[in-house]
């Protein structure tokens, strides 16, 4: 029911999508991510917040959507968006 | 200097080098900012807006050029717009509207129209502030997470529409009623979302400068910066300014919202604070309320070349409801200091315009300052205040220009 419903959001959704022009860089997980976030807000959101957040920091923004914002998004699916997010879009930790 | 020209000048620029679509970027851009963000913002406008730097458009978020702060009251098209979630009302929605008031603490409940507000109580005017809590979180450092606004996410303008207090009064106001609960007509896309609602301490909510708008310059709210009518707060940062405000109800408990308990919080003490808000006070955290002294500086922009027969300073300054007292700018980084001329009061909400003639000066590199002290003897800080979020950044900004 849940993944019907989102699909059903992703399809309204596209046409505002192809309008944004918003393009990810590649990498493992850019699907998931493109399906996740792109719901409920523009992924330029990602973009504008680079690079400087650490991988923890990452961490913590999709933990904030899902606890805070209450992003329907299960653990492997968060995990996948976390490494994601911190192999292209990550400062990396001051040593 | 007339900013569309400059703009036109960009845009055609930005045409040339091949872009797919008409991308015009702003004309500057703090070099403070994320290098994702400075390549992300573009100009664009919004129906009923002029060009305005659009930083995501999924939930808007356009903040206002900075050379358009040089007055005390921002035009409404150059208004900035900020919305949470991405569920924003069309005026085909809004046009049914109706305003629910009443609440637990309330002794009735009533409905009202726009005619209503407009007809049944008394018309106030009020020139505001209404500066978003994130203003200049962008130019954190380090970075914080969040919408990378430079300076561009306020503005001032004339408000005017009935006071919340004279609407709570005709609903009527039991003993025991602790806080005002504030709902918009805009929501987020999926139900799991907590909808953005905000709450009022009875003091700021019973005061004589909280109203309820229906008109902003003279004209009906634009649609994008609350439609028909929106809560104004002055004196505290936009997130209580509650756009399209559909239902006002007064509660005997502190609201227990995603949007005031986790988000908009300040560290405890940290900023001096007028109003308090103990129902949402914690032992470590403040809800955002009193927005800082600060200035900017409109022109002449960073990166301007200038001619020896010098240039005028032009910016504003505001603050929480003292009055701007003083407001000083420096031509050498801050190292000395000259008083600014200010501009009409046009009361203790608005920005205060200021201006400083340079006179003729030795060609060189300058760096410019302001630098405003409102009238409870408070004087924007030297190094940053830095918090979680990015709050009340008011550290003078260095604008570099050329002289030759």
């Amino acid at each position: 029911m849940f993944h019907f419903l989102l699909v059903a959001l992703l399809l309204c959704a596209t046409p505002a999508l192809a309008q944004e022009d918003v393009t990810l860089k590649p990498g493992p997980g850019l699907d998931t991510v493109v399906t996740s976030c792109a719901i409920c807000h523009t992924l330029n959101y990602i973009r504008m917040n680079s690079v400087f957040l650490t991988p923890d920091a990452w961490k913590a923004e999709v933990t904030k959507m899902r606890d805070g914002y209450g992003a329907p998004i299960d653990d492997d699916t968060a995990t996948t968006i976390v490494k994601y997010l911190a192999a292209t879009y990550a400062a990396q930790p001051k040593s | 200097m007339n900013r569309r020209g400059l703009i036109a000048g960009a845009g055609a620029a930005a045409l040339a080098a091949g872009s797919a679509r008409a991308v015009e970027k702003p004309r500057w851009m703090s070099p403070l900012l994320p290098d994702g963000t400075r390549e992300e913002a573009v100009l664009e406008a919004l129906p009923g807006k002029q060009n305005l730097i659009r930083l995501t458009d999924r939930p808007p978020n356009y903040e206002t050029p900075i050379d358009v702060f040089r007055t005390s009251i921002t035009p409404n098209e150059d208004f900035f717009v900020r919305y949470h979630l991405a569920g924003v009302p069309t005026m085909t929605e809004l046009g049914d509207w109706s305003l629910k008031v009443g609440g637990e603490a309330g002794e009735r409940q009533l409905t009202l129209g726009l005619d209503d507000l407009h007809k049944n109580f008394e018309q106030v005017e009020v020139v505001a502030v209404c500066q978003c809590s994130g203003n200049r979180r962008g130019l954190s450092s380090p970075h914080v997470a969040g919408v990378q606004w430079a300076y561009g996410a306020m503005g001032s303008a004339t408000w005017s529409g009935p006071r919340l207090k004279d609407v709570l009064a005709k609903v009527g106001v039991k003993a025991g009623a602790v806080e005002v609960w504030l709902d918009g007509a805009d929501g987020p896309v999926l139900p799991t979302t907590p909808d953005f609602h905000k709450s009022l301490p009875m003091d700021k909510a019973m005061a004589d400068e909280t109203i309820i708008a229906t008109a902003m310059n003279g004209q009906q709210l634009p649609h994008l910066n609350g439609y028909p009518a929106r809560i104004v707060v002055p004196g505290w940062t936009a997130t209580y300014w509650m756009k399209h405000i559909v239902s006002i109800q007064l509660s005997t408990r502190p609201l227990d919202s995603f949007w005031m308990q986790k988000a908009y919080r300040v560290p405890a003490g940290m900023f001096p604070v007028d109003h308090p808000f103990p129902t949402q006070d914690n032992q470590t955290s403040w809800p955002i309320t009193d927005i800082v002294v600060n200035s900017v500086i409109a022109g002449p922009v960073e990166g301007t070349r200038l001619t020896t027969a010098g240039f005028t300073v032009q910016g504003v300054a505001w603050d929480r409801g003292h009055g701007i007292k003083l407001v000083e700018v420096s031509l050498d980084g801050g190292k000395t200091w000259q008083e600014a001329s200010l501009r009409k009061d046009l009361g203790r909400f608005a920005f205060r315009a200021f201006t400083l003639p340079t006179g003729r000066l030795p060609a060189g590199d300058y760096v410019i300052s302001s630098r405003a002290t409102n009238n409870a003897g408070e004087t924007q800080v030297d190094k940053l205040k830095f918090n979680p979020a990015g709050y009340h950044n008011n550290v003078p900004q260095q604008v570099a220009v050329t002289v030759a």
